[in-house]
């Protein structure tokens, strides 16, 4: 048969949700068993009154910190997974990632720039997310100048454009030590500053990209056996291969705007799920998704465990804890990727 | 069906590939073209089957020209074997042959059970029972050949190409794929449009076969016709004997230059 996301795949990745979903929500300096919990979430949807019995203070915890970071975590997670799995199929480049075509640089850029001139961190979303699509846009418009229009020209730009405006980035910086520590942390990516507001930013593009790309997961795998035989079979790789970049840069965009550059998920998790579930794209793509989630809230809550009441930048957690466990799986496969 | 070759000329960074190719082929008959490496062989196939965007000239189907027709349409009437097929080496047989139904499923739609039951045909006329879930990489040339081709069987195309479909394949697994496209011409009246460097297999084979050379048709017609080991010296440079095998049709046999130069000592 066919491959699909079996229904023991789909259970296993919904309930790792679930459970990830719920430690997230329930561990923490300030301790919240699961009843009145469940109850106060019950509360907080409309139409319902429990009566969850957590004070005022827990309740607070519990919906206006703990939620919005397990809710922002998962959506930044499956997002940047979800992209990075786009961008390997439309590349046809296992080591491509969603930063590759430069979203992460204009990011930093954007953010840079925003730190330094701007009071507060109010601008510092928006810039790094107009910096990333522009980022992005210079990488496509460099790459398509000329008769190359390969995928492998537009790689390249990438590679120029990020180092163009990591050099921008490194020059603002110099002339501003004195935003050095607030630039890195964005640079290392974090969670704990996000709130519903960063939930309700990112999650229409979240949406958009994971239709978009969910919908293109067999058309991505006719993209497999290249571009010329794909378009013998009635696809036009171009046509697809604009649609899907321009989808997974929108939600890399948002993505890298509300948490700093979070490395390694998207590059990552693909390949965990190819590696334990096989690699056609019908089920990389949305496992990858729901992996990426699980394995976001998983590191945010490590990060802010371990250390706590200090917090460990969650770009650390996610390289530090994430690649031995993908070098244990490589190991463990049988697979080639 | 029947494909109507038109003026097709095709010129790539000055040079000219294809020089006004005039060729037709009648619905369920098998044309090879032969022709020294570089003659313009593939690029013919390439711009009939559409991957090739950038000619002159036009290609007809059935009296419908292609240009302008939708690529998913087309590639319901055209389906082609690359000469060297990119293999993704990690998905299964099925898989595989499923991309053959690629034209009949819009951008966004997944598969029908009608569309199943075509894959699930396709590898059984191919004898590939039993590797629809084996992958790629772990198949032998010659059951990757066959999944190629039952990739091709289930797109439905009436007219197939094929451009060098046994060359990496021994001698009984060559003969097996050659009998395979017989019996799609055979059973499904397909249209066979091939390249071939094998000209004994190809004069077995074919109805008709097309000398070209430097992107032009120098010769055409039955294969006892066009293959003479003085068109086979002056356009592919090789010394050979042409011989009349057992079924009447030309078989070619290399003759090595030693022996030439014994026989004029002889002489």
């Amino acid at each position: 048969m066919t491959a699909r996301v079996s229904p023991v795949a789909w259970l296993l990745t919904a309930s790792l949700l679930v459970v990830a979903a719920l430690a997230g929500l329930l561990i923490g300096p300030a301790r919240i068993d699961i009843a009145p919990a469940l109850r106060g979430l019950a509360d907080a949807l409309p139409f319902f009154t429990v009566g969850s019995g957590l004070s005022g203070q827990e309740s607070a915890i519990l919906l206006s910190i703990r939620a919005p970071r397990v809710v922002l975590g998962a959506l930044v997670g499956g997002t940047l997974a979800l992209c990075g799995g786009a961008y390997q199929g439309v590349f046809r480049n296992v080591m491509a990632d969603p930063y590759l075509l430069g979203a992460a640089a204009g990011a930093g850029v954007g953010a840079t720039a925003a730190i330094v001139g701007t009071e507060g961190r109010a601008w510092v979303t928006p810039a790094a997310f107009v910096g990333a699509v522009l980022a992005v846009y210079l990488t496509y418009l460099v790459g398509r100048r000329g008769r190359d229009r390969s995928p492998a020209a537009l790689l390249l730009a990438g590679i120029a454009v990020t180092a163009f405006l990591t050099a921008i980035q490194t020059f603002i910086l110099q002339r501003n030590y004195g935003s050095l520590e607030e630039v890195y942390s964005f640079i290392l990516g974090q969670l704990g500053t996000g709130g519903w507001g960063e939930v309700r930013l990112l999650a229409p593009y979240a949406a958009v990209a994971a239709v978009i790309i969910i919908a293109h997961r067999r058309v991505l795998d006719v993209l497999t056996v290249g571009d010329e035989e794909a378009a013998t079979l009635g696809v036009e790789p171009d046509r697809i291969r604009r649609r899907l970049v321009v989808a997974a840069s929108l939600g890399t965009a948002a993505a890298v705007s509300v948490s700093g550059l979070i490395g390694f998920v998207g590059l990552i998790v693909p390949h965990v799920v190819r590696l334990v579930a096989g690699s056609s794209y019908r089920v990389v793509i949305p496992l990858s998704m729901m992996g990426g989630a699980v394995f976001m809230i998983g590191a945010d809550l490590i990060g802010r465990s371990v250390l706590s009441p200090a917090e460990l930048p969650i770009g650390v957690v996610t390289a530090f804890f994430g690649a031995p466990f993908f070098l244990f799986v490589l190991r463990q496969s049988r697979r080639g990727l | 069906m029947s494909v109507d070759i038109r003026g097709v000329g095709v010129t790539i960074d000055g040079a000219m590939l294809l020089d006004q190719i005039d060729l037709q082929v009648e619905t369920g008959e098998w044309v090879s073209l032969i022709g020294p490496n570089g003659a313009g062989k593939s690029t013919l196939l390439r711009v009939v089957v559409g991957a090739l965007a950038d000619h002159q000239g036009t290609v007809v189907l059935d009296g419908h020209p292609v240009n302008g027709m939708h690529p998913r349409s087309r590639a319901r009437l055209v389906a082609m074997v690359p000469q060297r097929p990119v293999i993704p080496l990690e998905m299964t047989v099925f898989d595989y042959v499923l991309l053959g139904r690629t034209p009949y499923l819009g951008p966004l739609a997944s598969e029908s059970r009608h569309d199943l039951t075509v894959v699930e045909e396709s590898i059984a006329r191919f004898d590939l029972a039993g590797f629809g879930q084996r992958r790629l990489g772990t198949l032998s040339g010659g059951e990757l050949q066959r999944a190629v081709l039952g990739r091709a069987l289930a797109q439905q195309a009436p007219v197939l190409l094929l451009d060098e479909p046994t060359a990496a394949l021994d001698l009984g697994h060559h003969q097996v794929v050659l009998e395979l496209v017989e019996e799609m011409r055979r059973r499904d009246g397909v249209t066979v449009l091939s390249a071939v460097h094998d000209l004994t297999a190809a004069s077995q084979f074919c109805d008709r076969l097309v000398l070209m050379s430097q992107g032009a048709i120098v010769a055409q017609g039955p294969p006892s016709q066009v293959i003479n080991e003085a068109v086979i010296n002056q356009f592919f440079n090789a010394r050979v004997h042409v011989m009349t095998g057992p079924d009447g049709n030309p078989v070619v046999v290399p003759r090595r230059v030693r022996d030439m130069e014994i026989e004029r000592l002889r002489d």
